[in-house]
């Protein structure tokens, strides 16, 4: 563990009325975008966020500077920046605040990235729920616009740069990057065959960058900093720079924490978040949006080989690994969003994994079919096993049913699905046989240990 | 009775289609527009849209069901999103989903006999460090109990959305312990005319442990 870093992506939430331009550059704000689009060539620009090895914050986790090199612009095409604020990944809640507390941070990083990859036009797609983050943004356009930092000469240059916010209206898969293109173009949010990817073909039919929120919001410091000093606050090897950690559930301190990548899912719950709610045991972590299969504190990670990524874990709790890209999908999860779901000892698993079934049954867009029937069939199964008319065999039809979700689909939702449904059953395999057997108990739900706190003396 | 958008509005539509290179663009935005003054995707709004766009109305209705936030039927005057996916599962949605129905004479999925609110489920609303929450029209209400949710309800049926918003509606926070952060008193869209937000600026440091034992 070690001491609490100076904030980058953050540095600006706690100032007073931080979203207003004036405030936010009395902090430093548009500095760097200044520097940028008037003394620095675009070539040396992408340069600096391919050395930063940022890792696409929006749970993918590919690398930003390869995607940007993957643009080859042909005759008479325009590059669209397409900003994915699409935040809709169960427990996922960081890009919010970047829109609501520093828009200004998102609006800049935008500029920097329209001048680096030659675009000039950047889109933000932001869910439609979230309303008031829409307004945040569209204010904070506004104002740059007004001081000339966006239009036909932002800082003076000839390069036009338009920035526009497009509301979503409510659709998980939208925040899947073909499909919010779609959405984009006024379509339904259905995700497109690849290939053409996106950098050849996206945004009206012209080669496009999409990047996550926090991403973009990365990229001043990157170009502050140099990409290789960015990289250097990480603890990872290739996995670069500081990130926005969230945590909800049963811990004391649910939240948003700034951190270095490579921090560990232990240091995240008991060092940032307070630790557990009423000091309750850690019974199991979603760790970076409820796509990523499940991590359970009592498992060892068993890499005896010295070749192994892990070895240097080797016998340690998986939640003792560092939080990175490669570190976490050589654990057979995934990073995620880097938001984790902390659930104590009264949770069963067999419901919480039916709470997250039910919403990929409501958000699967239906053009495949293992995917539109298969997460229904999940949940009617578990529905089964929750109520007490389940049958053993039928811990082994949710296994069979994902296995035939996975890689048989247009995008990666039936694989988001899947991949947690398996983990749940292979780190909680008897408590999924006992509620086959058995049902579950009467009355059981997630929230017994909050519920006075919540129900007051109501 | 035909709809046409207000004068304010068409002036809005024409500046959005300059966004876009397509036309078909601007079919989001300007659902959106019509919603807002409508309530809902009306049959009317859907012709109306049809024209402004140049699309077909199957075309419209096609994406009009496809996002659970265009509504192609009428709501009550609120609509109130309760979140039910884990996080706020875990921190007491279901309570709050329980309360609300009891407090309103209504389920999940219906409008109050009053006209006043329908209630409806959400999938995960990105709020999950601030749970439970719920989302009531434009806004978020987040660290929920009954008793502050009954304060919410109340004010919204006795001052209104725009107030009950100005007073009780939150933002995102940061790094903040549940019961004093999340901020509160904004007003937005329109632009917010209060800001009352109190932040727990910095992440505690690693090593701080000091946050309320709820």
């Amino acid at each position: 563990m070690t001491g609490p870093i100076e904030p980058l992506l953050t540095s600006r939430y706690g100032i007073e009325e931080s979203w207003k331009l004036a405030n936010a550059e009395r902090a430093g704000a548009y500095e760097v975008a200044r520097r940028a689009l008037t003394s620095r060539p675009p070539a040396e620009l992408r340069e600096e966020v391919k050395k930063a090895n940022i890792r696409g914050r929006g749970g993918a986790g590919f690398p930003a500077g390869v995607k940007w090199g993957f643009l080859n612009r042909q005759e008479g095409e325009q590059i669209y920046l397409v900003i994915n604020a699409d935040e809709s990944e169960p427990g996922t809640f960081k890009d919010r605040s970047i829109m609501d507390l520093d828009p200004h941070r998102l609006v800049e990083g935008a500029i920097i990235s329209c001048f680096a990859i030659d675009a000039h036009v950047a889109y933000i797609y932001v869910r439609g729920e979230l309303a008031f983050s829409v307004n945040r943004l569209e204010q904070a356009i506004a104002e740059a616009r007004q001081a000339g930092y966006l239009g036909e000469r932002p800082f003076g240059i000839d390069h036009p740069i338009e920035v526009h916010v497009h509301s979503g209206a409510g659709a998980y898969i939208c925040g899947e990057e073909t499909a919010l293109l779609n959405s984009l173009e006024g379509r339904r949010g259905e995700p497109r065959l690849k290939p053409p990817f996106p950098a050849v073909k996206g945004a009206f039919g012209m080669p496009t960058i999409v990047n996550n929120v926090e991403t973009i919001a990365s990229v001043p410091d990157i170009v502050e900093m140099g990409g290789e000093a960015w990289s250097a606050l990480g603890r990872l090897p290739g996995d670069g720079g500081v990130r926005i950690y969230g945590v909800s559930g049963h811990v004391k301190n649910p939240g948003l924490f700034e951190a270095p990548v490579g921090i560990t899912m232990r240091e995240l719950i008991d060092d940032y978040a307070g630790g557990m709610l009423g000091g309750r045991p850690l019974k199991a972590v979603i760790p970076g949006g409820s796509s990523t299969p499940v991590l359970d504190p009592r498992r060892m990670v068993d890499a005896p080989n010295e070749d192994h990524p892990l070895h240097k874990w080797h016998d340690q709790s998986e939640i003792d690994v560092p939080m990175g890209v490669d570190t976490y999908r050589a654990l057979g999860t995934m990073l995620g969003t880097c938001c984790a779901i902390v659930m104590d000892d009264t949770v069963n698993m067999v419901e919480a994994c039916r709470n997250l079934m039910r919403f990929y049954k409501h958000e699967s867009c239906g053009q495949c079919t293992p995917c539109r029937e298969g997460t229904g069939w999940l949940v009617d199964v578990l529905d089964n096993l929750c109520t007490g008319r389940g049958k053993p065999e039928d811990v082994d039809l949710l296994v069979n049913i994902s296995n035939n979700m996975m890689g048989n689909t247009i995008c990666a939702f039936a694989d988001g699905t899947a991949m947690p449904m398996l983990g749940m059953v292979q780190k909680f395999r008897e408590e999924f046989m006992d509620a086959a057997i058995h049902g579950l108990p009467d009355g059981v739900r997630h929230d017994d240990s909050v519920r006075s706190m919540v129900e007051g003396g109501a | 009775m035909a709809f046409a958008l207000t004068p304010e509005r068409e002036q809005e539509v024409d500046d959005i289609l300059t966004r876009y290179p397509e036309r078909r663009a601007a079919l989001l935005p300007v659902l959106w527009l019509c919603q807002r003054q409508n309530g809902w995707i009306s049959p009317e709004v859907v012709e109306y849209v049809a024209e402004r766009l140049e699309l077909s109305t199957a075309i419209i209705k096609g994406v009009v069901t496809f996002y659970t936030m265009f509504f192609d039927e009428p709501v009550g005057e609120n609509v109130v999103w309760v979140c039910r996916t884990l996080s706020c599962d875990l921190r007491g949605g279901k309570a709050i989903q329980d309360h609300l129905e009891k407090k309103l004479g209504c389920t999940a999925g219906h409008t109050s006999s009053d006209g006043k609110f329908t209630v409806l489920k959400a999938e995960c609303l990105a709020a999950c460090g601030q749970a439970p929450m719920v989302q009531i029209n434009d806004y978020y209400y987040e660290n929920l109990n009954v008793e502050q949710l009954d304060r919410i309800l109340d004010a919204h049926a006795t001052k209104g959305g725009e107030a009950a918003a100005a007073e009780f509606s939150t933002f995102a926070s940061f790094g903040s312990p549940r019961g004093s952060g999340g901020g509160s008193a904004t007003s937005a869209p329109p632009p917010p005319t209060k800001e009352a937000v109190r932040l727990a600026s910095q992440p505690p440091p690693p090593g701080d442990t000091t946050g309320e034992d709820a």
